[in-house]
């Protein structure tokens, strides 16, 4: 099939961006998406263009690299999917496709559809761990955790830290990313010790980063590949108050 | 020369605690006058790093991605290995030790392999320290499955994404340090050299990915944890940036590569689509828990495979291997799906490929069950395919995943360049010439969390802090060097592009030192390299600029460092005159088709010295002793 892409261009962090057009040609229904990019990018080597920069890297959906809005959305818009497990045959032949970078305040381009998370990297660093020492730690099996909490705790920790759900929010909110790894944590025996210390500060730092708040949209959760669910919002917010009362 | 491995002689079941008294040790308000530099932030790096800087060293932590979280560890499904023997079904570190020395087919040291067996069972209650949310029962014990190698159930995991859990439990102890400020992380920086000082690992110099610049960071000791160089196939199932650069750039600098000939080909990954296709994804070795491998009997069957009859299907791993079935060992499941392929009794598109059926286990245990145990795997089947596999059976194939080999280190996880030390995967030490299943993770984190901390310690004891600053004239040299050699892959402007030469130099070694080898086809190889790195250094065209972010320049650096590598790695596969593991080479094998090894000649790791590109390199011996696990044909029968 043959496509034609608007894809968002910008050379570096001040400069102008814009929206150029390119025509990709034969794409092979069973092609991923970036696969396809990377033949326009071929042609454009070839050209003596500057091809187009994007962040990508295991190409299986896990590393959380990849963040393209495409057609409005952020990783393409199929549930529960990475822009490097969306395939060609979601589009059709002669499609007008838009790619443009993951936008936030927090999250400024550093060229073409490649943005800075960093500001993920200062909320987990606030207190998204527990302060356990390496070694001298107990056996395993003697915290006991019930299925359901483990459970629970496994929903929450399946967040990729791709920000596709601040992409999506309107207020540019990180509070599903942020209340994934809190909710984790608070659910298990091993970090209830630092919970209430833990949410204050992840707050914090995500207030600090420049993210907006939560107002109910459920965008987070539309966009989010791994399906996170906005109930780890509600956790998130239970917990906070629960510290705030300590 | 004959290499040392400096192990500890003595009763192989002490030999780490012993050796671990012998270690020196640096007094805690010393720790912080020393400096370390940790490069790469999956299992082995990340916890490293951690665990250095919890310690009170200064690290500083490299990783070419955006953030430390996203090492390719984190693509990792199954499980992790560790010999707590919970299920009370015979386990033992002696058993995982043996099950590990039998799988790599007698080609790793018995020592180092003893520590991983021994301290694997820290590792998990690590973990759950750090609040890795293993799979546990309803009582609220850990769960534990059975995996590829082993006829016990020692495998833990968190549902198919236990690679993932453990790296964020690992960045989670890198980024409290990071807070605490022992470790200061440099995200989208790669390394492009190592500098030596009077012999000693003092320094890389590294490319900030962001703004281009070229710049030496020194410390007192270097840490290489930068994974796998599997990717020199061009299609594998590693992660795009994943390459060999890092050690490739060591090796020049001294440090020699072991056994690069010893490559794992995954047995279950999702057959190749097409000539567009940029990578492969790997499916859970665990799906083969419940997951039966089958062929058509008959040559050419391209009925739907619900069609098949049950008796014209071939179950031919447990009929071939009724013990361990369809969890026989990687290597084993891979040649037996080459095998059935090979025989014109594949399925799927070019008929490269082979069943994996879940209907008798569904039948079993219920879809419900089946999806709660690899549900994410089948979404991610279906993603690709667009077949649901709950309905018939997944088609598979073989595909690089894993190497074994990687720069030699002692003991001490030491290269025999004083002060560099490698971990994981980008070491050669404990698989052996076969990785078994869900020992990758295990060995990642034993490397960073239980021993680097030790044995650093040993040479740092020994070393004077802060000799080294980064104007000494081999920083300076080392930067000139990487920015001319950056520069002369600019200039050139040829035609092709640098993922062409990739592609043809995969096609080389996959078809010549990939899942077969012979004398013949590796010499073709060792001719053909050479001439394609020709061709890429008058004809490849890097476009924009080296001061800037450049994805292209990126490349081209690592394609040509596997341009150089993918040779030693033939001559490696030539010289290796039998069969072992993952190293099949047609002209050694059994009368039923197994690897047939030479222990007479062979028992030993190879270990190359670089002498120049376009040189002969040499070949250095470390003899392999085995008193505790005897050498014997490995069998699965």
């Amino acid at each position: 099939m043959n496509l034609t892409l608007h894809v968002w261009r910008q050379s570096g962090p001040k400069a102008p961006g814009k929206l150029e057009q390119y025509e990709a040609k034969n794409v092979s229904p069973d092609q991923s998406f970036l696969e396809m990019l990377d033949e326009v990018n071929e042609h454009l080597i070839k050209e003596g263009k500057d091809p187009i920069a994007f962040d990508h890297d295991c190409r299986e959906g896990i590393c959380g690299m990849c963040s393209q809005v495409i057609n409005g959305v952020p990783h393409g818009g199929q549930e529960r999917t990475t822009v490097c497990q969306l395939h060609m045959r979601r589009f059709n032949d002669g499609d007008t496709i838009y790619i443009e970078p993951w936008r936030a305040l927090a999250f400024p381009i550093q060229k073409d559809l490649i943005v800075d998370r960093n500001a993920l990297e200062k909320i987990m660093q606030a207190g998204g761990y527990t302060s356990c020492h390496t070694g001298g730690v107990a056996d395993g099996n003697a915290i006991l955790v019930p299925k359901v909490d483990a459970d629970y705790a496994m929903d929450a920790a399946e967040c990729i830290g791709c920000g596709a759900c601040v992409a999506a929010c309107p207020n540019g909110s990180a509070m599903l990313y942020t209340s994934a790894k809190v909710a984790q944590l608070a659910a298990l025996p091993q970090g209830q010790a630092e919970a209430a210390e833990r949410v204050c500060a992840m707050t914090e730092a995500m207030q600090e980063a420049g993210f907006g708040n939560c107002s109910n949209h459920y965008e987070c959760m539309a966009a989010c590949p791994k399906g996170i669910n906005v109930k780890f919002i509600a956790k998130l917010n239970r917990e906070y108050q629960k510290a705030l009362f300590k | 020369m004959i290499l040392d491995g400096k192990c500890p002689k003595g009763p192989i079941q002490t030999s780490w605690d012993r050796h671990r008294f012998d270690l020196k040790l640096v007094n805690p308000a010393n720790k912080r006058k020393y400096k370390v530099l940790v490069v790469g932030t999956g299992l082995a790096g990340g916890a490293a790093a951690a665990s250095l800087g919890e310690l009170g060293y200064n690290v500083e932590a490299f990783c070419y991605q955006d953030s430390a979280r996203r090492a390719h560890s984190i693509a990792a499904q199954g499980g992790i290995n560790a010999a707590k023997n919970y299920p009370n079904d015979g386990d033992s570190i002696y058993r995982l030790f043996y099950d590990t020395i039998k799988g790599g087919d007698f080609r790793a040291r018995e020592a180092d392999v003893w520590r991983l067996a021994q301290v694997s069972n820290n590792i998990i209650d690590q973990c759950v320290a750090q609040g890795v949310p293993f799979a546990r029962d309803y009582a609220g014990y850990l769960d534990n499955r059975s995996f590829g190698g082993a006829q016990v159930s020692r495998t833990f995991y968190a549902r198919g994404q236990t690679g993932q859990q453990l790296l964020l439990g690992a960045y989670s102890a890198l980024s409290r340090q990071v807070k605490a400020g022992t470790v200061k992380l440099f995200a989208r920086t790669e390394m492009l050299d190592l500098v030596v000082v009077d012999g000693e690992a003092k320094g890389i110099t590294v490319r900030d990915l962001i703004t281009g610049e070229i710049r030496t960071h020194v410390g007192d000791a270097v840490v290489l944890a930068t994974g796998g160089y599997v990717n020199v196939f061009y299609l594998s199932t590693n992660a795009m940036g994943c390459s060999v650069t890092a050690n490739w750039r060591a090796h020049k600098k001294g440090a020699f590569f072991a056994n690069p000939c010893y490559t794992q080909i995954h047995p279950t990954c999702i057959p190749q689509s097409g000539d567009h296709q940029s990578k492969l994804t790997l499916m859970s070795e665990s799906l083969r828990n419940d997951g039966r491998c089958w062929a058509p009997k008959k040559k050419g069957d391209n009925r739907h495979p619900n069609d098949i009859p049950e008796d014209e299907r071939d179950y031919y791993l447990e009929r071939k291997y009724p013990s361990f079935g369809n969890l026989a060992p990687r290597d084993i499941a891979s040649r037996a799906a080459k095998e059935q392929c090979d025989d014109g009794r594949g399925v799927g598109p070019g008929g490269r490929g082979v069943n994996l059926d879940f209907s008798a286990a569904i039948k079993r245990v219920g879809e419900h069950t089946i999806r709660e145990r690899y549900g994410n795997l089948f979404e991610m089947y279906e993603k690709i395919t667009d077949e649901n596999a709950y309905k018939q059976p997944m088609r598979m194939y073989p595909a690089p995943h894993y190497s074994m080999g990687g720069l030699w280190v002692d003991y001490n996880c030491e290269s025999n360049v004083p002060g560099l030390f490698v971990l994981g995967e980008a070491n050669f030490s404990v698989h052996g010439a076969n990785r078994l299943g869900a020992s990758a993770l295990m060995q990642g984190l034993a490397d960073g969390y239980f021993v680097i901390p030790y044995t650093i310690a040993n040479y740092l004891a020994k070393t004077k802090p802060g000799t080294v600053t980064a104007d000494h004239p081999e920083c300076k040299k080392s930067v000139e060097d990487v920015k001319a050699y950056n520069n002369r892959l600019m200039n050139i402007n040829g035609k092709k592009t640098v993922s062409e030469f990739h592609r043809e130099l995969g096609k080389i070694m996959w078809e010549n030192v990939g899942m077969a080898r012979s004398e013949e086809s590796l010499k073709d190889a060792i001719k053909r390299i050479p001439v394609l790195r020709e061709e890429f250094w008058n004809n490849v065209k890097v476009t924009g600029k080296g001061e800037e972010l450049n994805q292209q320049l990126e490349n081209a650096g690592r394609v040509a460092d596997f341009l150089e590598f993918g040779e030693l790695m033939a001559k490696d596969a030539l010289h290796r005159n039998e069969s072992c593991g993952g190293h099949f080479r047609v002209e050694h094998q059994m009368p039923d088709g197994e690897a047939k090894r030479d222990d007479e000649n062979y028992c030993y790791v190879g270990a190359w010295e670089f002498k120049g590109v376009d040189k002969e390199p040499e070949l250095h011996k470390e003899p392999l002793t085995f008193e505790n696990v005897h050498l014997a044909v490995r069998s699965y029968k």
